[in-house]
């Protein structure tokens, strides 16, 4: 199996820097197309992730301001990887605890494990006070990857 | 103990609450085994399960398992975690 790396799994082609969306919905929409753009899903991947909320709710909003939008592996999924939305102005998704959103992470996984790395990577940079601002701030998406990839995730460590 | 993280598809919001509770779990110094469902499978793999954590909207749905139902707030936050963890052990 390969495994996903940040520099694999968040090319150029995945970022929306200060994006424009008025609404949750639009704002996944353009998680999806970036998806599309990255070689990672088929455009039917936009409408399953849209359809999970539909169905589930918000609960893709997993922090203040940062939603995880996903669907499951399905053969809308190409490769394993992700896309990054950062809006220009915060949206709604309807979280009681968590909104307004600032940040979409979209994820596309092949299978349950390929992209585990990664998002303990990014976990950890985004629950780090100094790295959160710097993703806030960053102005290309060379500088999201450095930040990411400066980011020690400790789950990983000695195993 | 077993604890299960459940999301709705069970790869994405399930496997960060994942990591974050096996880091809490190792800090307070509970041997837990830890693993991740989707929503539509939780139920079943409650019966196993000692402790259930998932996230608000979520929690309405597995409000008929007889396994303690945890919620978190804020699945990046390491401190909300390891306090709701301590409290539900306790």
């Amino acid at each position: 199996m390969t495994y996903a790396s940040i520099s694999t799994a968040l090319p150029d082609e995945v970022f929306a820097l200060d994006a424009v969306a008025d609404s949750w919905r639009a704002a996944l929409r353009i998680a999806g197309e970036k998806l599309t753009a990255g070689g990672f899903t088929t455009s039917a991947y936009t409408d399953e992730m849209i359809a999970a909320v539909e169905q589930l709710g918000p609960y893709i909003v997993v922090a203040p301001g940062i939603a995880f939008a996903h669907s499951r592996p399905s053969p809308a999924v190409l490769r394993t990887g992700m896309s990054w939305v950062r809006l220009s102005s915060p949206v709604e998704f309807g979280s009681a605890k968590n909104d307004p959103v600032w940040l979409v992470i979209g994820l596309a996984a092949t299978d349950e494990q390929a992209h585990i790395g990664v998002m303990s990577q990014l976990a950890t940079a985004l629950a780090d006070p100094g790295s959160n601002e710097a993703l806030r701030v960053a102005t290309t998406p060379e500088e999201i990857r450095a930040t990411l990839d400066s980011t020690k995730s400790p789950q990983r460590e000695g195993k | 103990m077993n604890i299960i993280c459940v999301c709705g598809m069970g790869i994405g919001t399930s496997v960060l609450l994942k990591m974050n509770v096996e880091q809490a779990a190792s800090q307070l110094g509970i041997d837990a085994d830890v693993t991740t469902a989707d929503i539509g499978s939780a139920k079943g793999a409650a019966q196993g399960a000692d402790l259930i954590l998932t996230s608000e909207e979520l929690a309405e749905e597995l409000s008929g398992a007889s396994t303690p139902v945890v919620v978190i707030d804020n699945f990046l936050d390491s401190g909300e975690i390891k306090e709701k963890l301590q409290e539900a052990i306790r």
